[in-house]
């Protein structure tokens, strides 16, 4: 083949070559089954050729639900087979692991935003250390958009008002696509991005090296105090509404007798449409930030959120410290 | 064109345009949609050949990205909408189901008549916005890219594909109450011909499938004026039920497109193979299986679009049940080729180019339901390849397979018998020239709907687009030599091919009522006189 024109993309994460090997036995039984059938209907076209206009043809007879049957229950069985597979792959990659580092993806009208657990930005170059699991957390500002590195046979869609997560480990060092696959507007084919996968100790000194891409921004904590959350969210006897020192990934009670897990999606709801689920014990008092806060900073103020121990233990890091796994 | 002189039939029984656009004649209004259907046809076709062309190289050299999107959209949209949907039902299944089970007419001829100016009238409102700036939504119309963000005529758009909508629910509605109700004489339900068989699954997809899409894109177009916050997380609404309700659609739409093709399938082997067709019930019931289950499936769109891991694996399990009839058909009718008496006439050559391609299809749909290889190849020229091997190889193969074999009874004449078998090899090598490079280019990851793309993906699509240049040549001939054969083609006699089935035993071209003497039926569906003593066929049903 032509050097610049593969047949086959680079295996560079723990995800590919599963996918890989899924991929080559469905085609593997389904090339079998094209040859064994196309043979057979050319052996059949030139044994039964017709030879005299008047010529019928002739009938089989007997019994031919066994027949039936077998050939309805063999493609099931093999089905069955790459219904499995698949779906414990798709199982796996739903989950990432537990050392997994957290990165943040916002996709936008036509570019592709990464922060790293730092807090460092780049836009649409994402660079991460070889061997080491990565999560994503991804939502967009805008319309849906698809985050894809083929490399790492890894596709996720990336939704406005709402987060999806994908993970991969990367295998192989070097620079990969990523891609937008969901057709997103005028410069969807513009909408590319490449991501380095680095030695660890590359990786470390790329972070701290060279200003970051997307400038300075707020950390969690100077929003918090700057959007005036800290006025009611405080540890006192005059607030007016919860507190949120450990208040991550519990459960909340409801006003309505519900309860829900403050996730990702809960606080941002609450920050953006906060009559929505009210807390047990509260009023319906705080003020919607829709319109006044980007996506970004809803991450922002959410990192921060999650790091707050609950009280009596050691006081909040602030920005400065990584999420869980962090640097090593 | 006609048959003798002084013999009156549906063609020359009346004259005039006024006689034409009046009609509540069933074989008059197929004809209608023939035309409605070829122009539509012809004019996605060259917006497909401006998209390979500008593909044949990386850089957007030809048109703007805007440009480019529309296109693709305005591609898609008369593809889907206003050719494949309407083919072989409105043409074939028009023309042919009221004679087929020996009827005078459709139940509802009024209707029928309202059907086709239903259809036109969409048809000219979508061409009517793609003149006046097109839109660039894709013809999948995700939210919230439709209603907040995407340019033009959206609502115009979303309105003629409304009015076509009511064109398919009506023909279905008309042909399953015909189906029941006016059948011959002797015409027991398994007595059928197949493709009747399949019309009836194809007509309960579209009489319960279409309202929803309708209803999904009305409210496109109410919340792209008013913002009533059902699909946009800005106001409340989730961008993921538009998915739902579209796919709802959409996937089993994707068998009104198929299955038609197969029950042409099972007219074309049997007759061509000159028996009985393998496993009749099999294939009858396989296709009101497909019917059901395909309602059960459209999740299988949505793997990775953030509904949760457990709905995925659901729909991938449905999905799987699907490729089991679909399978059984294609063993069925190589089984029928089993002692046959093989006749290769351009028909027959259509027939087993479906056969071909959708294998291909088929088995790498069997590929997208799997979930871990879907995570890859999703939204990529993948999902290209195996839309365009299912609805353009296989949906088109049969139309025009069915085209050839009953076009000397629609029209009373024979078409060029050299040509047409060029035709068919021509298309078939251009179809897979165009769309196989595009599996390859899927798996290497380049993404859908790309104006342009990374320069090491360009040997593939430059051969692609080769390729298409090939099959539009193919596409084309049989516009020449089938037009030629109105003026100049052979007269054609009632049963050209010795084939069974009752629109064989009315003169071609048939009477205005189809039959000088109402018929009776006395015998099953395909029952040729066969060399050895037909034997009562045994299946489990
Ligand atoms: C010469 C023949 C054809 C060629 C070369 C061709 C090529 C293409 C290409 C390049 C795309 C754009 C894919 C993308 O960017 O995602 C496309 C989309 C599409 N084509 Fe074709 N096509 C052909 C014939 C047809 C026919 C005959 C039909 C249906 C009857 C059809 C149905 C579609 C549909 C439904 C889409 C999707 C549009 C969308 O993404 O919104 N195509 N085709
Ligand atoms: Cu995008």
């Amino acid at each position: 083949m032509l050097p610049n024109s593969p047949v086959f993309p680079p295996v560079s994460s723990t995800l590919a070559s599963k996918v890989d090997a899924i991929f080559f036995f469905t085609l593997g039984v389904s090339v079998l089954f094209s040859v064994l059938i196309v043979a057979t209907i050319v052996a059949f076209l030139v044994k039964y050729r017709r030879r005299h206009a008047a010529e019928p043809g002739q009938e089989i007879t007997g019994n031919t639900l066994i027949l039936e049957l077998t050939w309805s229950i063999i493609p099931l069985g093999l089905v069955m087979v790459s219904f499995f597979w698949g779906a414990s792959i798709f199982f796996e990659q739903s989950r990432p692991p537990s050392d997994a580092w957290s990165f943040h993806v916002y996709g936008k009208q036509w570019m592709w935003k990464v922060e790293h657990p730092e807090g460092k930005r780049e836009i649409n170059e994402f660079h991460v250390p070889v061997n080491q699991a990565v999560k994503l957390t991804m939502t967009s500002e805008d319309v849906i958009h698809n985050f894809s590195v083929p490399a790492f046979r890894l596709k996720m869609d990336v939704l406005p008002g709402r987060y999806t997560t994908a993970w991969f480990k990367a295998t192989k060092t070097g620079t990969y696509h990523i891609f937008c696959d969901q057709y997103c507007g005028v410069d969807h084919s513009k909408m590319v991005g490449k991501i380095h996968v680095m030695e660890p100790q590359d990786y470390q000194k790329w972070l701290v090296g060279g200003a970051s891409a997307g400038g300075t921004v707020a950390s969690g904590e100077e929003l918090f105090v700057a959007k005036a959350c800290n006025t009611c969210h405080r540890p006192d006897s005059s607030a007016r509404a919860p507190v949120l020192d450990g208040v991550f990934g519990k459960q909340v009670a409801l006003v309505d007798g519900r309860t829900v897990v403050a996730d990702e999606s809960y606080v941002r709801e609450s920050i953006l449409s906060p009559a929505t689920k009210v807390v047990q014990g509260y009023q319906p008092i705080m003020p919607t930030f829709k319109d006044q806060i980007s996506e970004e900073e809803i991450v922002q103020l959410i990192r921060y959120i999650k790091e707050l121990k609950p009280a009596g233990a050691a006081t909040a890091p602030a920005a400065a410290a990584p999420a869980a796994g962090g640097k090593s | 064109m006609s048959g003798d002189p002084g013999e009156t039939n549906y063609l020359n029984a009346s004259h005039g345009i006024g006689s034409w656009l009046l009609t509540r004649d069933h074989k008059r209004i197929g004809i209608l949609y023939l035309l409605g259907i070829s122009v539509f046809f012809v004019l996605g076709g060259l917006m497909a050949v401006l998209i390979r062309a500008e593909l044949a190289t990386p850089q957007g050299d030809l048109f703007s990205s805007d440009v480019y999107n529309r296109l693709f959209t305005m591609h898609g949209i008369l593809m889907i909408f206003f050719f494949l949907i309407p083919s072989i039902p409105a043409v074939l299944g028009n023309f042919l189901l009221p004679i087929m089970i020996g009827a005078k007419d459709l139940a509802f001829p009024r209707i029928n008549l309202l059907s086709w100016y239903l259809y036109m009238i969409g048809g000219v409102m979508t061409f009517v916005s793609l003149l006046t700036g097109g839109i660039d939504t894709g013809w999948t119309f995700y939210t919230p890219m439709s209603t907040n963000f995407a340019q033009g005529q959206v609502i115009v758009t979303a309105v003629g594909i409304f009015i076509a909508g009511f064109s398919s629910i009506l023909t279905g509605l008309n042909f399953i109450v015909t189906i029941h109700r006016m059948r011959a004489p002797g015409l027991t339900w398994f007595r059928l011909p197949l493709f009747v068989w399949a019309h009836y699954a194809t007509s309960i997809i579209q009489i319960l499938g279409t309202p929803v899409v309708a209803i999904a894109i009305l409210l496109v177009g109410a919340e792209r004026l008013f913002h009533i916050g059902v699909f946009d997380p800005k106001y409340g609404g989730d961008p993921l039920l538009f998915q739902h309700l579209f796919w709802f659609y959409s996937h089993p739409a994707v068998y009104i497109m198929i299955l038609p093709s197969m029950g042409v399938m099972s007219e074309l082997v049997t007759a061509f193979s000159r028996k009985r067709v393998f496993g009749y019930h099999f294939i009858a019931f396989s296709s009101l299986f497909i019917a059901v289950i395909g309602f059960l499936v459209w999740g299988h769109h949505m793997y990775i679009s953030g509904q949760s891991v457990v709905a995925g694996a659901i729909f991938s399990f449905l999905t799987m049940l699907v490729a089991i009839p679909s399978a059984v058909k294609v063993f069925n009718w190589t089984a029928t080729l089993y002692k046959g008496s093989i006749s290769l006439q351009t028909p027959m050559l259509y027939a087993l180019g479906f056969i071909g391609v959708f294998l291909i299809g088929g088995l790498t749909g069997v590929m997208l339901g799997t979930l871990g290889i879907d995570i890859h190849v999703h939204d990529t020229y993948f999902i290209v390849a195996h839309f365009h091997y299912v609805m353009v190889g296989s949906a088109i193969m049969g139309y025009l397979g069915g085209l050839h074999f009953w076009w000397p009874k629609i029209t009373g004449r024979m078409y060029n018998e050299f040509w047409s078998k060029i035709s068919a090899l021509v298309i078939f090598i251009g179809f897979n020239t165009t769309f196989f490079p595009q599996f390859i280019l899927g798996y290497l990851g380049m993404p859908r709907r790309y104006h342009m793309y990374p320069a090491e993906f360009q040997t593939w699509n430059v051969l692609s687009s080769a390729g298409a240049t090939i099959l539009g040549f193919g596409y084309l001939l049989p516009v020449i030599y089938l037009l030629w054969s109105l003026k100049f083609g052979a007269k054609a006699p009632a049963n050209p091919w010795g084939a069974k089935g009752l629109e064989w035993e009315t003169s071609s071209p048939p009477p205005v009522l189809n039959f000088d003497t109402p018929p009776v039926v006395t015998e099953e569906a395909y029952a040729y006189e066969t060399s050895t003593p037909a034997k009562e066929v045994t299946v489990g049903v």
